[in-house]
């Protein structure tokens, strides 16, 4: 029983990683139907901004909690900088293209970033900060939720929860959603959609920042690599759960992390993400737009 | 006015791209020795380059614009390679010279130009097979990489244990490979646009997998090494002019794929193909049956995908797993979709050019990918459509008039 | 007709252009050409970029010096991505430009699709870090050499040291399925089995790059191991040391050469205490070694990364075989470096018949207070 709660829990932190990663790709994709691929780097990028401005912190002596508020934040900012400008440089001109011409241009994105993170600073593996102590109070159970899983639980929740607030009640979520169903009503009726546009990638690069963040000092190590695996990880846990949808995202990741845990646990790692992707092809058999996606029913 | 005014936008983007990558360019970073590196000198860089790099982009912005209002002008735009295909005898003196630049490729160039040739002609063959599934029926396939897969694990395996040689198990890998695609296709034809997308990524990646952990079949991530070379009647050749010889069977390769193709296009399925990718409920409604030609559509393409793995898996004469990430298969569409979906000459040049320039680059050194990677992105913003666009068939109504004769 | 001639022509003149802007084969000029070959881009870059240092440093001195036998040393680099399709093209550029003697390539898989181009132009070619079985054992490639152990000395040093030394019987053994990880694990499961003195509790590869490790080590724990041998990289070990330190775990943790890495320890920091790796014989003592580190923290700024001593080594000794031997012949060249040893970083070395360097073996190291050393 125990081992169950162990896996399950491992299962959940992983879940919640992919679910940070997955929301921008699935906002992305709700609003302008575009596979973001540089979405990983984003997330990437997130944490080597992160790690620089930490590290800088903590050379000059800056209290810890300090340190995680000015990191956070600078992470976040420039995240959200580079996801609005990625978008203005490589998929706006092409907004009314072909529909695969901006996945390519979203890929050519992607390798263009990883290089220039490679390098502007470095092919090795950093070691990233502890930015997170461990909690005396977890030690009790500490061998079966860690303090960096138990942030990364809590801080998945709150933003899920936030951006839910935001999507449902303020102006620019309504105009957000009102874009997703229709562009160009959302036009006719007044909304600027160049804005919601970037507006949809910033937040999206924000939550990949704080992403990268958590999952940088969880693992305690980072590299312009990184962003590649956990983009895709993301890219099919928001498929899962149906893209489009931001509960859908959440779920799918947790179904996703919990899935893998339990086919390492009680089966073998070999096949963790075999077992991942033969998922995937099953629900989507069943279910073809994922989980709680909308069935579009197409016209002539 | 105007200039003083592009001039200030311009300081304005500079600015914002010193910012956008200060943390990364300017500041590095020792986390050991604790010790913080500040490149200042790297900001001015970026200021200057930024400032160069937004003039150019505009210009050639305002040159794509006024290009197009010309061609909307004169009508339809065809490019120049359409319209030396279109007229007979500038076509055959294309095809002569391409014949003949062809055949003395390898006699005039060396070893390694030749290689590097016919590892591009390879990917020429793999984009047309895609082009079948992507551009002409439509479905979006990312991982297109396991059928290549698929093709050269059967000629090494084949090779390995029973010795079997390169012309046999050449046609034996493409049906494997088809095979395979029927196999993925029963499950996913239900689905469309992105979710296909992405369950064909996860069977590419189910398919490497299975090839690195199932050691017994596949002797795992060592890989299968010494595998033959294509022979010709049992000569032996050296490795000079078993890399001519490649290349030669290469061209024969291309030569078939383009004539089947080009073929298929203009038959019946390939129609029903079109017309599937362009409107599937309406497609339906005129009697074709879905299931069928997507079915066939995956295992056609996935066919070259396999007879281009048997020829990878002889010309490097090694296989292991590492060679069929998602990575390839993500530089296979790109060939397709920058060459301009649909059409064959377009993804013979998107090939052509995305595997030789590459190549080429290494001359930038540790730029190569960066560069690469840039000039994909602009790629697709300058030309959307590809480089060569698809031209379809069509019939223009004119009215008669009176010397109706000289058309 | 008229633009038939002149279409040939023109095509006939772009050949001519591209054939006289093409590498000249081969020419025996007034430089020795010495290839570098590896990955210096993409995921991978970290293995190839110290190598090529290290080269670079090795020749620049000897450059300085005047060259050898009154010829200067031209590095010709080629990146491979380590990619065996892409190896192939990076080795038959380096052989078309004519290249009498290469470092590299860095991964096994790499090297083992770029040898046949190698041996058919008789090139002399040692590699830093390329441990497979396959490219001494089978006989092969009798052109190739190296400065690493194989792995067929590898698995045994591992297992011998968690059962004799450590007194640990039960074994779980993790692999990254690899091409230099795997091997070794199975190598090490069937030595465990053959020798019969412990037992594998648990044989599992997992997958590099991902985010999260806690499943495998709570299986880990669940096995009731009482030590676990891994098999791969750094990276991967690293997060799997900082996740049973997470978990509480107190199962040893012994691997490999690939974790053998200063950027090991910099990287897990604290969590790397008490990890137990094999590594090259220590040199920690050796002159040579320290000074090459001094040189490289002169021109670069930094430490070096991975493979360096071995390609810094291996870079020495294939330019004092030249220099004895007067020629770049592969079978002059073999005599030397057969015959004569070499004081290099990675110890005082010569090369057996299979092309594996003689004197460099195992030593099982020990984190202890941030620094590698060697275990009692």
């Amino acid at each position: 029983m125990d081992y169950f709660i162990e896996l399950l829990f491992s299962g959940l932190t992983r879940g919640s990683i992919y679910a940070l990663i997955a929301l921008g790709y699935t906002m992305v994709y709700g609003i302008i139907g575009l596979i973001n691929f540089a979405h990983g780097e984003i997330y990437m990028i997130g944490a080597f901004t992160a790690f620089i401005v930490a590290t800088v912190l903590s050379i000059y002596g800056f209290p810890l909690v300090a340190i995680v508020i000015i990191a956070g934040v600078a992470a976040v900012v420039w995240s959200s900088s580079y996801g609005y400008t990625i978008e203005k440089i490589a998929y706006k001109p092409l907004r009314y293209a072909p529909r695969l011409s901006p996945l390519i241009s979203a890929i050519g994105m992607s390798i263009f970033l990883q290089n220039y993170i490679l390098l502007a600073q470095t092919s090795d593996f950093l070691p990233f900060p502890r930015l997170i102590p461990d909690f005396p109070f977890m030690e009790p159970i500490a061998h079966i939720v860690g303090s960096t899983d138990l942030v990364i639980l809590v801080t998945t929740f709150v933003v899920m929860v936030v951006l839910t607030f935001i999507i449902k009640f303020t102006l620019i979520g309504k105009a957000m959603r009102a874009t997703s169903q229709d562009r160009a009503m959302a036009t006719l009726v007044g909304i600027n959609v160049n804005r919601v546009i970037s507006a949809t990638f910033i937040i999206g690069s924000g939550l990949a920042a704080i992403g990268g963040l958590l999952i940088a000092s969880h693992i305690g190590q980072i590299n312009f690599y990184i962003g590649f695996l956990a983009g895709i990880k993301a890219f099919t846990a928001a498929v899962l759960g149906g893209i489009g949808s931001i509960p859908g995202a959440v779920l799918g990741s947790l179904i996703l992390g919990l899935t893998e845990s339990f086919a390492t646990g009680y089966v073998s790692s070999d096949y963790e993400d075999v077992f991942a992707f033969s998922l995937l092809v099953l629900i989507l058999i069943f279910k073809p737009s994922g989980l709680l996606g909308k069935a579009k029913n197409e016209k002539v | 006015m105007g200039i003083v005014k592009e001039l200030k936008k311009g300081a304005l983007i500079s600015l914002w791209f010193v910012f956008l990558t200060f943390p990364v360019m300017v500041i590095k970073v020792d986390p050991i020795a604790r010790t913080v590196v500040w490149r200042w000198e790297n900001a001015l860089y970026m200021a200057v380059g930024t400032f160069v790099v937004y003039y150019i982009a505009q210009f050639f912005l305002k040159k794509k614009e006024n290009q197009k209002e010309a061609s909307e002008e004169k009508g339809l735009n065809h490019s120049i390679i359409h319209k030396i295909l279109q007229n007979p005898l500038q076509r055959n003196i294309f095809v002569g010279v391409l014949a003949v630049a062809a055949v003395l490729f390898p006699q005039v160039l060396s070893a390694y130009q030749t290689n590097v040739m016919t590892t591009a002609l390879m990917y020429v063959v793999l984009g047309l097979g895609l082009n079948i599934v992507v551009g002409l029926a439509g479905l979006l396939d990312l991982g297109f990489v396991a059928f290549y897969a698929v093709g050269a694990y059967t000629y090494a395996l084949l090779n390995h244990h029973f010795g079997l040689g390169f012309f046999t198990v050449l046609p034996i890998g493409g049906l494997m490979a088809a095979t395979f695609g029927i196999l993925l296709g029963f499950p996913v034809l239900r689905l469309r646009g992105d979710y296909l997308a992405i369950v064909t990524l996860g069977f590419g990646e189910i398919i490497r997998l299975v090839l690195e952990n199932w050691g017994e079949f596949s002797q795992g991530p060592s890989g299968i090494s010494d595998i033959s070379r294509p022979g010709f009647f049992g000569v032996d050749f050296d490795l000079q002019s078993s890399i001519i010889y490649t290349y030669y069977l290469m061209i024969i390769l291309v030569i078939v794929t383009i004539f089947v193709v080009n073929r298929l296009q203009d038959s019946r399925l390939g129609r029903a193909w079109i017309a599937l990718r362009e409107d599937e409920v309406a497609c339906q409604a005129m009697g074709i049956d879905k299931r069928k030609t997507k079915l066939v559509a995956f295992s056609l393409g996935a066919f070259w995908a396999g007879i281009m793995g048997v020829m990878f898996a002889a010309k490097t004469t090694f296989v292991n797993p590492a060679s069929f990430t998602f990575l390839e298969s993500a530089i296979i569409l790109s060939i397709v979709v920058l060459g301009g979906m649909g059409s064959i000459v377009g993804v013979v040049l998107g090939a052509l050019i995305l595997i030789l320039m590459p190549e080429y680059l290494r001359a930038l050194s540790q730029y190569r990918m960066l560069a690469f990677g840039a000039i994909l992105v602009c790629m697709m913003i300058f030309r959307p459509q590809g480089l060569i666009s698809n031209i379809r068939r069509t019939y223009t109504f004119k009215k008669k008039t009176t010397n109706s004769l000289s058309k | 007709m008229k633009l038939t001639v002149s279409g040939k022509f023109l095509s006939t003149a772009a050949c001519v252009m591209l054939a006289l802007s093409a590498p000249a084969l081969s020419v025996a000029g007034d430089t020795i050409k010495f290839g570098i070959a590896g990955p210096h881009s993409g995921d991978l870059a970290s293995y190839g970029l110290p190598s090529a240092a290290a080269a670079k440093l090795v020749i620049d001195k000897v450059n300085a010096n005047g060259g050898i036998n009154g010829k200067k040393i031209e590095i010709l680099k080629e990146d491979d991505v380590c990619k065996p399709e892409i190896a192939t093209n990076t080795a038959t550029k380096l052989v078309s430009s004519g290249v009498e003697v290469v470092l590299g390539h860095i991964c096994s898989g790499a090297t083992i699709a770029a040898m046949p181009i190698y041996k058919d132009a008789g090139i002399l070619v040692m590699s830093p870090s390329a441990t497979s079985d396959e490219l001494t054992y089978s006989g092969r490639y009798p052109n190739f050499f190296r400065t690493i152990a194989p792995n067929a000395m590898q698995s045994p040093a591992m297992v011998d040291f968690a059962i004799n030394k450590l007194g640990l019987k039960k074994i779980a053994i993790i692999h990254d399925k690899g091409d230099y990880g795997k091997p070794l694990a199975e190598g090490a499961k069937t030595y465990v089995e053959k020798n019969g003195k412990g037992q594998v509790v648990l044989f599992e590869g997992i997958t590099p790059g991902a985010m999260d490790y806690s499943a495998i080590v709570q299986k880990i724990k669940e096995s009731g191991a009482e030590v676990v041998i891994f098999g791969g990289y750094h990276p991967e070990a690293s997060k799997i040391v900082s996740i049973m330190n997470k978990k509480r775990l107190k199962t040893k943790f012994v691997s490999d050469d690939g974790v053998k890495d200063d950027t090991f320890i910099k990287v897990a920091g604290e969590d790397a205490e008490g990890v137990y790796a094999a590594g090259p014989q220590d040199n920690s003592a050796n002159p040579l070694a320290l000074k090459a580190k001094e040189e490289h923290k002169a021109a670069f700024n930094s430490d070096p990364g991975a493979f360096y001593e071995g390609a810094y080594a291996a870079t020495m000794t294939m330019l004092n075989a030249i220099e004895k031997a007067g020629s770049t012949k592969l079978e002059d060249l073999k005599k030397v470096l057969q015959s004569e040893k070499v004081d290099t970083p990675v110890g005082s070395i010569n090369f057996d018949s299979k092309g594996d360097a003689i004197g460099v073996g195992f030593s099982m190291y020990v984190v202890e207070k941030g620094k590698y050393v060697v275990a009692k």
